[in-house]
């Protein structure tokens, strides 16, 4: 994972609630075994909308995504953060994220924001309004920055750390191998194997 | 200390606990399917790591299945299902594939086999492992980055969530079954009301619901935002359980009834969050808009919009706010998903079908959730009713639920469906979904329009 420390870019605003996995990344681009590849598929029913923000040629080459509360509901289908990722998206910034997606995003280092719903329609107006305005997300000061803007976010000390130093879970979890070992040893013997 | 069920099912699986760092928890059960984990065996061969615990993993073919007889025909679709056997086979990884008697929908067969037991933890690449929760297991879906993390350790490294009663006060009404009480409960709470949350779904009404009523609340509990949903085990856990496969025996069994008889929220615990859903007040449910916290009683209407969201919900529905639900029409039906495709669904399913006839121009798919349950049904001649009503009976598979395989909608058709997700194009692209229950799916292939088995 590529570390995470700040990024300025230009911002999209997607005025939508409850952008669904599905809405994402479609079923169809599920059946891949690769992990690139899939920005063809980003939102691919609402791209057929000439009007759908995305294909507005004033937001081509942003990369925060501003949405809705309760963006990527559903699915677990960690293709959607692969899908932004391949888009150009290296943060998205929403009042509220359902919780497997927020997960798979924060492995994949795609900076998930959570900020009130006033501060995220704020946001909104202001890249609405200049499509062009620069948005910084600033991971090691904890702060969304755009014209007018300066918004505090909250995320815990350990995956910004872990987000800053752009460290692989697994390698982490390793370090700690003879904890697992020292569970194994103590589970029930009637646990069930599938084999 | 008091504590409530998943406080000490997340205790129990404590591989290490260290100020500033998430819980490293240990996993028990870890399902997988060829959607979510072609790209983490492919992470293990990369890094050069093996599966820690091959016996704790177990893989099954569902969502790219299709359910007529023959092979994949859609060449992606048969790559990704040669890649998980491959997988399997490269990391000695049981897989139950096509054409196996043990074949079926991830969350069907872990249950089936009674390799889902209370106190456990369960993971799988699928938000809807929560069905696995109606045991009293803490079950998650995970994304493919963990997927691989779980293979490779056995643990995963987790923030700890927060808890949430939802007390079901007083017992479901004749005709009202667990899937109008999950989608009640999701309309009420909404999509969010459930975020960062382990939901524990109490009271009488659950109390008084089987196994297979119990997965299909769990089931949804990621509709409503949770993270799990689980419910305390008792008798009906304990019965369903003995004698399948993968059960404890003998000692054993009476070791773990023991065990499992302490999985219940203490009587002073506090949890974070507490709702009151009363069941008197519930009736069969469905859902008008595109997502499953849009939802009514079908003797109602249309509702108007409160927002822009049911706005663009309504129009993508191709629906007037104000139009009676009953008459609002259909062109297929879907029985069948994680949510409703096991035996007790089935059932309830044909017995509002039976000696009746299927509508003209509605095409209605009865899907089995997993090889065992086709088998079962049949020996019941569940399938001769389904038949002779003029529905079409199919293999086991995920089937229409996600349109991953041949069944699906064309672009304006209308379902009404089992299944947990009526985003839109869900079903295929274009598609309208209404999520219902197996006795409504039922009623309204024979009306052809949505419909309550009382209404018939």
């Amino acid at each position: 994972m590529d570390p995470f420390t700040t990024h300025t870019g230009r911002a999209v605003p997607l005025r939508r609630s409850n952008v669904d996995t599905d809405q994402i990344i479609p079923a169809e681009y599920l059946k891949r075994v690769a992990r690139t590849g899939f920005a063809d598929g980003l939102f691919r029913a609402w791209r057929n909308d000439p009007a759908f923000v995305l294909n507005d040629p004033r937001y081509d080459g942003a990369t925060v995504l501003v949405a809705g509360p309760d963006f990527g509901t559903g699915s677990s289908r960690e293709h959607a953060v692969w899908a932004l990722q391949d888009y150009g998206f290296r943060a998205v910034v929403s009042p509220r994220f359902a919780d497997i997606f927020r997960g798979n995003a924060l492995k994949g280092g795609l900076l998930p924001v959570e900020l009130p719903d006033d501060v995220v329609a704020s946001l909104q107006d202001i890249v609405e309004a200049d499509p062009d305005a620069e948005v910084t997300v600033d991971l090691v000061d904890r702060v969304v920055r755009a014209p007018g803007l300066d918004a505090a976010f909250v995320i815990d000390d350990y995956t910004r750390w872990r987000l800053m130093e752009g460290l692989d879970d697994i390698g982490l979890t390793l370090r700690n191998a003879d904890d697992i070992t020292a569970y194994e040893s103590r589970r029930a013997n009637w646990m069930p194997v599938t084999n | 200390m008091s504590q409530t069920l998943a406080e000490k099912v997340w205790a129990a699986h404590l591989v290490r606990s260290a100020a500033g760092e998430p819980d490293l928890l240990y996993i028990d059960l870890h399902l997988v399917h060829e959607v979510t984990s072609a790209q983490a065996f492919e992470g293990l061969r990369v890094a050069g790591r093996q599966v820690r615990r091959p016996e704790l993993t177990l893989a099954t073919e569902d969502h790219n299945v299709p359910t007529t007889p023959g092979p994949i025909v859609d060449l992606v679709s048969r790559t990704q299902v040669e890649t998980l056997r491959h997988n399997c086979e490269e990391f000695g990884v049981r897989l139950f594939p096509m054409g196996d008697d043990g074949q079926g929908i991830v969350h069907v067969i872990g249950p089936q086999l009674g390799l889902t037991q209370p106190g456990m933890t369960v993971v799988c690449g699928d938000s809807h492992t929560s069905t696995h929760g109606a045991f009293g297991a803490l079950a998650f879906g995970i994304g493919t980055s963990e997927v691989e993390h779980v293979l490779a350790t056995q643990s995963l490294p987790l923030q700890r969530p927060k808890t949430m009663a939802i007390e079901v006060t007083g017992a479901l009404p004749a005709g009202v079954t667990a899937k109008d009480l999950v989608l009640g409960i999701i309309t009420q709470i909404g999509t969010g009301g459930g975020q960062g949350h382990v939901i524990e779904y109490r009271g009488e009404a659950i109390r008084g619901l089987s196994m297979e009523g119990r997965m299909t609340v769990c089931n949804m509990s990621i509709e409503a935002g949770a993270r799990a949903g689980m419910i305390a085990p008792d008798a009906t856990t304990f019965d369903y359980l003995k004698g399948r496969p993968h059960a404890p025996q003998g000692a054993d069994w009476d070791a773990a009834v023991a065990y499992w008889q302490t999985l219940v929220t203490d009587d002073d615990a506090v949890f974070d969050k507490v709702v009151h859903v009363d069941a008197t007040a519930l009736s069969p449910w469905v859902t008008w808009g595109t997502n499953p916290g849009q939802g009514a009683p079908l003797s109602g209407r249309v509702p108007d919009p409160r927002d822009s969201s049911d706005e663009r919900a309504l129009a993508y529905m191709d629906l007037t706010p104000g139009t009676m639900l009953h008459d609002v029409a259909v062109d297929t039906v879907f029985i069948g998903s994680c949510t409703n495709g096991r035996l007790e669904d089935l059932r309830a399913a044909a017995d509002v079908l039976r000696g009746r006839q299927v509508a003209p121009g509605v095409r209605v798919l009865v899907v089995p959730g997993s090889v065992a349950v086709k088998h079962d049904a049949e020996a019941e001649g569940l399938h001769e009713v389904f038949e002779a009503a003029g529905a079409q009976w199919r293999g086991a598979g995920c089937s229409m639920c996600l349109g991953m395989n041949p069944d699906k909608l064309d672009p304006g058709q209308r379902s009404a469906s089992t299944s947990n997700r009526n985003f839109e194009g869900r079903q295929g692209p274009g598609g309208r979904t209404h999520l219902v229950s197996p006795p409504v799916a039922a009623a309204t292939a024979i009306t052809g329009r949505l419909t309550a088995p009382a209404d018939l």
